[in-house]
């Protein structure tokens, strides 16, 4: 399965729009020109999960630095994320793949099957909206953040090479 | 548009220096380090057990303390990591971090002013420090430093700059300490 979202590394990194609460949608297009981190993980609620997701919010000033926009990702609807948000201070979208239920972790390769669930998977994607760097990381292992900032990190070096 | 590069996943991003809180001899062969959170009920758990670690190893283990609060989670962590460091400006840093973690569930004001009281520190001046968040710059600093060293939640203990992927009972970190110690630096 590694490999598989590993595919994509260096790909345009599949568009998509899905809801970020009951009445608003959130497209990955609309954040061109900066990068993104896509955080796909399996379900509100579940320990790790939540550990994963609060410590993201925790790191968000850091995610802020380097202009990226954090979307949390899983198969849960909008009311349980919003409920699953507001008890974790969560304040970054978390975003609905519900119906169909799993399309956009599986443009992601990263829809767990028999489980029915997203992955524990984490896109960075440049400011073109390239995947600069992914990983799958089994269902009970919080990735924590060092991942994410160093990807972040290499795109800003990339960029001042260029410059 | 690829980026090769290596994710150095456990291991301490940064290496501890003077301006760490440290506890134990310099001359240590083990330096363990915990980044850790006062509101987190793991971390009073692990309190006792790294006392008692250093009490049984005092020429073996000198130990390190880094703030990890995850705020939204625990809205108090911050303030008590703020008074640990006040505490800390008048050479009181671990008198301090020993009160906290033995009463996490006393983090409210008048209990906090208590307990500053109790360590013997001027509460007006150290409520005034920790209302000016003279403190938080070091915190932060703490903090992205456990994030780029992988740490995903507290505590994590990193033993000679590598991260402890077991548990953090006495037995445990007995074992994993006495190994460090015998691996030729």
């Amino acid at each position: 399965m590694t490999s598989l979202a590993g595919a994509l590394r260096g790909q345009r990194a599949p568009d998509f729009s899905l809801p970020s609460g009951p009445d608003r949608h959130i497209t990955l297009a609309q954040f061109h020109g900066a990068p993104v981190v896509l955080a796909f993980y399996p379900a509100d609620w579940s320990p790790v999960c939540s550990d994963q997701m609060a410590l993201y919010q925790a790191v968000m000033p850091e995610f802020t630095r380097y202009g990226a926009t954090v979307l949390g990702i899983s198969v849960d609807g909008v009311w349980c994320h919003r409920a699953f948000a507001e008890d974790r201070g969560i304040s970054f979208p978390l975003l609905s793949d519900f119906e169909p239920k799993g399309e956009v972790a599986r443009r992601y390769h990263s829809y767990r099957l028999p489980d029915g669930v997203a992955e524990r998977a984490l896109f960075v994607l440049d400011r073109d909206g390239y995947v600069a760097w992914s990983h799958i990381y089994p269902p009970h292992t919080n990735p924590g953040a060092d991942g994410i900032l160093h990807a972040l990190e290499a795109l800003t070096h990339e960029r001042q090479a260029v410059v | 548009m690829t980026t090769p590069f290596r994710v150095t996943t456990g291991r301490l991003a940064a290496p501890v220096t003077d301006d760490d809180h440290i506890r134990g001899p310099a001359t240590a062969p083990v330096t363990l380090v915990e980044y850790g959170d006062y509101q987190c009920p793991y971390c009073g758990m692990a309190h006792p057990v790294t006392q008692e670690l250093l009490r049984q190893r005092p020429n073996v283990v000198r130990f390190v303390y880094r703030h990890f609060p995850l705020t939204n989670v625990h809205p108090f962590a911050e303030v008590a990591a703020e008074t640990a460091e006040a505490a800390g400006a008048r050479q009181r840093f671990w008198q301090m971090h020993d009160w906290l973690f033995e009463h996490q569930d006393e983090f409210d004001p008048v209990h906090l002013a208590a307990g500053v009281e109790e360590v013997g520190l001027p509460v007006d001046e150290v409520v005034q420090e920790v209302n000016a968040h003279v403190y938080l710059d070091r915190i932060r600093r703490d903090f992205v430093s456990g994030a780029r060293s992988g740490v995903n939640g507290t505590p994590t203990f990193f033993i000679n700059g590598l991260r402890h992927e077991g548990g953090y009972s006495l037995p445990e970190l007995l074992v994993a300490v006495d190994q460090a110690a015998t691996v030729p630096a």
